[in-house]
C-alpha cells in the first residue's frame, strides 16, 4: 500500500513542508484527523465554503487590480472594465498617494500616475468613481499607509453622491502590518499604524457597518517568500492583532469580525493551495469562535479574494502566463473564494494593457461559463488525498501560529524585522532553486526558447504630461477650497493624534474640506512620527 | 585582501524589494560586503552613503518603472562626488528600450528581470577595476 517505501521513488515535499504521497486511501484521511472537519458548505467550521449555495447562487466577483495615471483616465479604464463584464473594482493608486505625499511634493516627481491613480483630494475621487454605481459595483482600495485617509475619502464622496453609508459596500486593504514584511508603504512606525486600523475598524463598525475596513493580506507576504502555511499562518496572527486592538476599544468581536476579510495567493501546486484555503478556512472559523467566542457565523467566515499569482508567473515566455493564470483561477474557483482577481501575463514588464486585462477577465469568464465550476459547492470534498492535505494543512499552519507566539508574536516579530529576514532568505533559496533547475519552471530553467523571440508585450505608456495635469488640479483645489476650514481640520487631526482619540472623525472632516492626502498625513506624522526600517539579514 | 563592497540601493518609493534583498544575499554569498539601504531612498542619500562608505559598486533595484528619472538625478551627483570611476548597476523591471538610455547615464551593468544571480556576481567580479582594493 505504501508506495513510498519503494526506494527507487524520490520522496516529494510541497513547499509547505509537507511530504506527498504516491498514492491516498480513507486510511491515510483517519490518520490525519479524519473527517470531523469537514462538514458541509455553509455550516461551521465552513472547510467546504461560507456559503451554502456558494457559486450556484452567486460567481465569485472579478475584481482585476486597476489604475494609472490621473483620476480621469482611471474613470475610463474603470468603465471600460465593467464594460466587459468585471463585478468589482479593484483600485490602484501611484506610490506617492500610498505613502501620504502630494503630487507636488518634490519626492513625488517621477512617481505621479506611474503605478496606479494619483489622488491628491476628494475632488479626485469624485472624478475617478463618476458614472459608477457604487452599490452595483463594489469598490476595493488598495491603500495601506495612508487608508485611514482614502477611507475618509471614500465615505466621503459616497455620502456626497447621496449613498447610504449604513448600507455601502467596499473594501480597503488596510494591512498595514504585511506593508512592514513586503510592499513597503508604510508610513508611521508600528505602534500608531496598528492604532489606526483599529480606527478604521471602530468607525466603520458604527458609521459604515457594511463596509470592510480591513483586507489582511497573506498575499505579499508569499511573494516575498513565505510558504504557503507560512502565509495563512502570519495572516491569521496579523488578523488577529487587529482584532484585539478593536477589542481594546471596546467593540464585542460580533460588532467587527464580520467585516474583517482576506485577500490570499493563488500560484503553485494546485492541491496545496485548494487544501491551504480549505484548511484555513476552518481554522479560522475555529480561532473565532473558540479564542474570540464570536456568536454570529459571519464572524467566523474566512471571506477572500483569492487571485494574483504574481509570484508564479515568469519573465521568460510571458504569452505562457496566460496558461499558468488559468490554472490559478481554477485554484481559486476549487478553493470557493468570493472575488477573483489575476495578475495579468504581461505584469513583469508592464502595468496591464487594456488588451492583458481583458484576457485576465475572459480567463475567469470561461471558468464561470463553460467549465462547470458554479454548479456545485466545494467539488474537491471527500477525495483522499484533499482531505487528508487539508487535515495536515490546517496542523502545519496551527504549528506556525504556535511558534510565532512562543517567539514573541507577530508585531514584535516585525518590528525586529526578524519575518522579513526569514521569508527573504526563503525568497533567496528559492530564487536559487529556480535558477539551478531543483525547482522546474517552464521556459525558465528547462523548455527554453533556444534563442527568447521578441517578446509580444506591448507597453502601458506613462504620460509626463498626466503628472502636470495633476499637479495643476491640486493647485486648483488649493485656491477654490475654504482655507480656514482646511486649517481648522488639520489643527484637529493633529490634536486627536496627540490625545489618542480616534482619528477618523477629524479625517473624514479635513477631506470633506478638501484637505490633501499629503497635508493630512504631515499632520500626523508630526504627532507620530515615521517608520525606520529594521535593516537585518 | 579587501573585500569588494558594494552599496546595494532602492530608489525612490517603490516598495518592492524581494528581488533587491534576494541579490544581497547572493553578493553576500560571494563574500562581497554589502551595504543595503532599504526602501526609499534619494538621489542625494544614494550619493552621500556611496561617497561615505567608499564602494567600489554602486548598484540600484527599481520595480516601479521611475530608473530613468532617478538615474538621470543621480549621475551628474556621483560625479560631483568624485565617483564616476566606480562601478554602476542597475536592475529590476527595465524594459528593453531603456536599456541604451541607462548605458548612457554610466549605469554599464544592466540586469533585468530574469538575469541570473551568478550572472550578477561575475559581473562585478569582473569589472571592478584593479581587481580588488
Amino acid at each position: 500500500m505504501n508506495e513510498r517505501a519503494k526506494p527507487e521513488l524520490k520522496p516529494v515535499v510541497n513547499e509547505s513542508g509537507i511530504e506527498v504521497n504516491p498514492l491516498y486511501t480513507e486510511e491515510d484521511v483517519e490518520k490525519s484527523g479524519g473527517y470531523d472537519m469537514v462538514g458541509l458548505p455553509g455550516e461551521y467550521p465552513f472547510t467546504r465554503g461560507i456559503h451554502r449555495l456558494m457559486y450556484r447562487k452567486q460567481p465569485w466577483t472579478m475584481r482585476q487590480y486597476a489604475g494609472f495615471g490621473n483620476p480621469a483616465e482611471t474613470n475610463q479604464r474603470f468603465k471600460y472594465l465593467i464594460a466587459n463584464g468585471q463585478t468589482g473594482l479593484n483600485v490602484a493608486f501611484d506610490l506617492p498617494t500610498q505613502i501620504g505625499l502630494d503630487s507636488d511634493d518634490p519626492l513625488a516627481e517621477g512617481e505621479i500616475g506611474r503605478v496606479g491613480m494619483s489622488v491628491d483630494t476628494l475632488r479626485d475621487f469624485e472624478v475617478a468613481f463618476d458614472g459608477i454605481d457604487l452599490n452595483k459595483i463594489t469598490v476595493s482600495l488598495t491603500i495601506n499607509g495612508a487608508a485611514a485617509i482614502l477611507i475618509a475619502m471614500y465615505l466621503a464622496m459616497a455620502e456626497k453622491r447621496g449613498y447610504d453609508l449604513k448600507q455601502l459596500r467596499g473594501t480597503a486593504q488596510n494591512d498595514i502590518l504585511k506593508e512592514f514584511i513586503g510592499r513597503g508603504t508604510w508610513v508611521y512606525p508600528v505602534e500608531p499604524s496598528i492604532k489606526l486600523v483599529g480606527d478604521t475598524i471602530e468607525y466603520c463598525a458604527t458609521h459604515a457597518p457594511r463596509y470592510s475596513p480591513v483586507s489582511v493580506c497573506g498575499y505579499h507576504i508569499r511573494e516575498s517568500g513565505a510558504t504557503p502555511a507560512q502565509e495563512m499562518a502570519y495572516a491569521f496572527c496579523i488578523a488577529k492583532a487587529y482584532a484585539d486592538e478593536a477589542l481594546k476599544r471596546g467593540l464585542s468581536i460580533d460588532e467587527f469580525a464580520g467585516r474583517l476579510s482576506y485577500n490570499f495567493n493563488i500560484f503553485g501546486n494546485i492541491f496545496e493551495q485548494v487544501c491551504k484555503f480549505r484548511a484555513g478556512r476552518s481554522l479560522w472559523a475555529k480561532i473565532m469562535k473558540e479564542e474570540y467566542g464570536a456568536q454570529k457565523p459571519g464572524s467566523m467566515w474566512l471571506r477572500m479574494i483569492a487571485g494574483g499569482g504574481g509570484g508564479g508567473l515568469t519573465f521568460e515566455q510571458p504569452e505562457v502566463n496566460i496558461v499558468r493564470g488559468a490554472y490559478y483561477a481554477l485554484i481559486s474557483a476549487l478553493s470557493g473564494a468570493q472575488t477573483m482577481a489575476l495578475c495579468s501575463y504581461d505584469e513583469a514588464y508592464t502595468i496591464p494593457t487594456e488588451y492583458s486585462a481583458r484576457i485576465s477577465l475572459r480567463t475567469m469568464q470561461v471558468l464561470i461559463e463553460e467549465m462547470g465550476l458554479t454548479e456545485t459547492a466545494d467539488p474537491l470534498a471527500g477525495s483522499y488525498y484533499v482531505e487528508t492535505m487539508t487535515n495536515q494543512m490546517r496542523d502545519k499552519i496551527v504549528q506556525i501560529m504556535a511558534e510565532t507566539d512562543a517567539e514573541g508574536g507577530i508585531v514584535k516579530l516585525v518590528s525586529e524585522g526578524i519575518i522579513q529576514a526569514r521569508v527573504s532568505a526563503q525568497a533567496y533559496r528559492m530564487q536559487r532553486d529556480i535558477e539551478s533547475g531543483r525547482f522546474p519552471k517552464v521556459g525558465v530553467n528547462r523548455y527554453r526558447n533556444e534563442r527568447e523571440e521578441d517578446h509580444p508585450v506591448e507597453f502601458h505608456p506613462y504620460k509626463e504630461e498626466d503628472a502636470r495635469v495633476q499637479i495643476e488640479r491640486l493647485k486648483q483645489v488649493r485656491t477654490e477650497r475654504d482655507q480656514s476650514k482646511v486649517d481648522q481640520a488639520l489643527a484637529r487631526v493633529r490634536q486627536d493624534a496627540q490625545a489618542g482619540a480616534n482619528l477618523m472623525p477629524a479625517i473624514v472632516e479635513a477631506v470633506k474640506a478638501y484637505a490633501s492626502v499629503g497635508e493630512i498625513t504631515h499632520e500626523m506624522v508630526k504627532v507620530y512620527g515615521r517608520y525606520k526600517e529594521p535593516i537585518r539579514f | 585582501m579587501k573585500p569588494i563592497k558594494v552599496l546595494l540601493a532602492k530608489p525612490g518609493l517603490d516598495g518592492h524589494d524581494q528581488g533587491a534583498k534576494i541579490v544581497v544575499r547572493a553578493l553576500m554569498d560571494a563574500g562581497f560586503e554589502v551595504i543595503y539601504t532599504g526602501l526609499r531612498q534619494t538621489p542625494e542619500a544614494v550619493a552621500r552613503i556611496s561617497l561615505e562608505e567608499d564602494v567600489d559598486v554602486i548598484a540600484l533595484s527599481s520595480m516601479a518603472g521611475s530608473h530613468l528619472h532617478f538615474c538621470q538625478k543621480l549621475k551628474p551627483l556621483l560625479e560631483a562626488d568624485g565617483l564616476a570611476d566606480k562601478l554602476w548597476l542597475i536592475g529590476g523591471s527595465l524594459p528593453q528600450q531603456d536599456h541604451a538610455a541607462l548605458r548612457e547615464l554610466g549605469f554599464k551593468g544592466i540586469f533585468p528581470t530574469g538575469s541570473k544571480l551568478d550572472a550578477i556576481v561575475d559581473y562585478i567580479r569582473q569589472n571592478v577595476k584593479d581587481g580588488v582594493k
